[in-house]
């Protein structure tokens, strides 16, 4: 399983420790929100605004640098617009990923 | 210049900023999690450059486009690479930056910000209230801090009342805090008529006319002496 790291937020501080602890510091305050939005519309089968939660998400997956896990929930975002869950299993894999690693941050 | 961000993302915004702090003549004056917020902002502000999210709730970026009458230098800041097509259909788009945005593409975007000059004597750029009226057929109206969109054609009568407005359509009726004057600048004039200082109507809903008064649905509406040449003039009479 593709792991995140820092790589992308270092480049943006450009050494601004600040900076880096203030995007680390939203990211987690702001992604277990985005996961617990998009778990409630799935479980509803509200699956057009689940889209557009996978969507958001999608940025935050970038920013940890998870390119491969990205084309994922690209996928999926697009599988949901034509209500279709396949990838869901991948994509909820990659959520408890980033909440595991926000812990450790 | 002087920007404002508008992305319901507060990861992105602190991004954006990031960006904006490394380059010398970027001032954020401002950030908005939404663009109703920013239409607001912008009524009564002047900016050179905005930075623009696309997907957001309710009111898209385009959505938020669309209702600027002179709009500053746009770039647009999205996860989807799939509207790029589109956004180059808008002139004020000087670039389409895809997140997570780096630095050195940034500032490429800052750069053709910089050449890019918007002519507002340009067709495609200013429109006057009715060529925004008919060439998008639509109208933004506010209700309680939501900017809901109307299609002009299902718009058949809007009566003045105090300082609001009353919009009916075949849907729905608003109130609208607005002036029969302002609206009348926002409709097609070949569509619609002044028929009484209160009242205008939408032609082509009417059912029939009987001496001072036309029908249109189910509202008798009156029409004054001098209004009433100028609605003779548009029936096509046998």
């Amino acid at each position: 399983m593709e792991q995140p790291n820092h790589s992308y937020i270092d480049q943006l501080s450009a050494g601004n420790k600040a900076f880096k602890e203030k995007l680390i510091s939203v990211i987690k305050e702001e992604f277990p929100e985005e996961k617990a939005i998009y778990l409630k519309n799935i479980s509803a089968k509200n699956y057009k605004e689940a889209a557009e939660n996978v969507h958001k998400i999608k940025h935050k997956i970038s920013i940890l640098g998870l390119e491969k896990s990205y084309e994922v929930a690209r996928a999926f975002e697009n599988n949901l617009k034509e209500e279709k869950t396949n990838l869901k299993d991948e994509f909820e894999n990659i959520l408890h990923v980033i909440s595991e690693y926000l812990l450790t941050m | 210049m002087n920007c404002i961000i508008i992305d319901d993302e507060t990861t992105a915004r602190v991004i954006m900023n990031q960006l904006c702090s490394q380059v010398d003549d970027i001032t954020i004056l401002e950030e908005f999690p939404n663009a109703i917020q920013a239409i607001k902002y912008l009524n009564q502000n002047e900016v050179d450059l905005i930075f623009l999210d696309i997907h957001m709730p309710d009111f898209t970026g385009f959505d938020f486009i669309q209702t600027l009458k002179n709009p500053p230098k746009i770039i647009l800041t999205t996860s989807d690479p799939n509207f790029a097509i589109e956004a180059f259909e808008y002139d004020c788009i000087v670039d389409y930056l895809v997140k997570p945005i780096h630095f050195a593409r940034f500032e490429k975007a800052i750069q053709k910000a910089r050449n890019a000059t918007i002519t507002n004597e340009s067709p495609s750029t200013q429109s006057t209230p009715d060529q925004e009226a008919t060439s998008d057929n639509h109208l933004y109206i506010n209700i309680d801090r939501r900017l809901i969109k109307l299609e002009i054609p299902s718009i058949y009568l809007i009566e003045a009342k105090g300082d609001y407005i009353n919009v009916k359509t075949e849907d729905k009726n608003y109130t609208v805090h607005s002036t029969l004057k302002k609206i009348e600048d926002k409709l097609p004039k070949d569509l619609f008529l002044k028929v009484h200082r209160s009242y205008v109507i939408n032609v082509k809903k009417i059912i029939d006319i009987e001496d001072n008064s036309v029908l249109i649905k189910k509202d008798v509406v009156p029409v004054s002496r001098s209004n009433r040449p100028e609605l003779m003039k548009r029936l096509n009479l046998l």
